[in-house]
């Protein structure tokens, strides 16, 4: 096995990063990947309680980093799934208890022993989002249908290029079908022409979302829910699949997407 | 997928706004910035050749991810210059 790193980043705070890392690792393992997650937020850890591990924490990365544990320690074996761990943040430490070549350090021991190691950045683009594109093989960069959203990911994908980490893959998130039809929400077409970067995920804005992290259970466990499908497929086109988007797009995007964008 | 007619949906807005601030982003040029450039050009073309400053259209066009600057230089005609 070598396990590609695939690191989730957005720039702007609260587009919903934490949630996204968790289905798309649910939903890699439900496919019989073994899929290790690498919390990035040191001091604001929350991977954990919207995987619903929390309880489970022993020792967390920077324990790994700083030679308290071993790297196999601080994993946490989610249950549910044969083949997904968590190696959580700690809470108690700030960013710069870790280093980006810590990180690839880190990534280089677990490669050989999965298939594939997700990295939830922190917001920003600061130390902890270096830290979490320092090991990254392709990094999925999130947004929202929303100008500061859009913004500050633009500003991200120009550092991802720039680091020589691109062609870095767009998830949009939280769209609303019906405020895009009706003129109000940027539809994810006008989000592609701004950012003119590879769509790879588009989620729709599902209540269930939230009753899944108030439960510790990510929605891509069932798979019914919009949102859960949608992470679903996300996961099928990071293992190389070609899985046409959800329905909610115009006709004019699906020939955009089929018609071979890079 | 075109919005009703009658009021400007704010989708709409939300592109362009975030058009003009990209360039800005990506660019580090600023609209002030971009009227003196477009003034130096000027006064530099007219050294050479006539031309026509108040048509002068100069903006920043977007190619994917890349910027290019984009200069429209009218030059005047020769019968014009006649006639002056």
């Amino acid at each position: 096995m070598t396990a590609k790193v695939v690191t989730i980043t957005s720039g702007k705070g609260g587009v919903g990063k934490t949630t996204a890392v968790a289905n798309i690792a649910v939903a890699l393992a439900s496919r019989g990947q073994k899929v290790v997650c690498i919390d990035g937020d040191i001091g604001l850890r929350n991977l954990d309680v919207v995987m619903g591990l929390e309880n489970r924490i022993v020792y967390d990365l920077v324990d790994v980093v700083e030679g308290r544990c071993r790297l196999r320690q601080a994993m946490i074996h989610d249950k549910r799934l044969p083949e997904l761990y968590l190696i959580p943040a700690a809470q108690t430490r700030d960013k710069s208890a870790v280093s980006p070549s810590d990180m690839v350090r880190l990534c280089d021991e677990l490669r050989p022993e999965c298939d594939w190691i997700l990295i939830d950045s922190p917001a920003g683009i600061e130390r902890g989002f270096r830290n979490a594109i320092a090991p990254a093989d392709k990094v999925l960069v999130m947004t929202n249908p929303e100008v500061s959203a859009v913004r500050d990911a633009d500003r991200v994908v120009g550092l991802l290029d720039a680091e020589e980490k691109g062609p870095a893959s767009l998830i949009i998130n939280r769209l609303n079908p019906a405020m895009v039809k009706r003129g109000d929400m940027l539809s994810v077409e006008d989000v592609l022409d701004l950012l003119a970067i590879e769509l790879i995920g588009i989620v729709p804005e599902d209540e269930n979302v939230l009753v899944a992290s108030n439960r510790g259970t990510p929605l891509a466990l069932d798979g019914k829910s919009r949102a859960g499908q949608a992470f679903q497929n996300i996961a099928r086109r990071l293992m190389g699949e070609s899985v046409p988007f959800l329905d909610l797009e115009t006709h004019n995007l699906l020939q955009r997407i089929f018609a071979g964008r890079k | 997928m075109s919005p009703l007619f009658g009021r400007r949906r704010s989708a709409s807005s939300a592109k362009e706004r975030l058009q003009l601030v990209l360039i800005h982003d990506r660019t580090d040029l600023t609209p002030a910035e971009l009227d003196i450039l477009k003034d130096d050009l000027i006064a530099t073309i007219s050294r050479h050749v006539e031309i026509e400053p108040s048509a002068v259209e100069i903006r920043v066009a977007q190619e994917g991810r890349s910027q290019r600057l984009v200069a429209d230089i009218p030059l005047r005609s020769n019968a014009r210059r006649r006639t002056h």
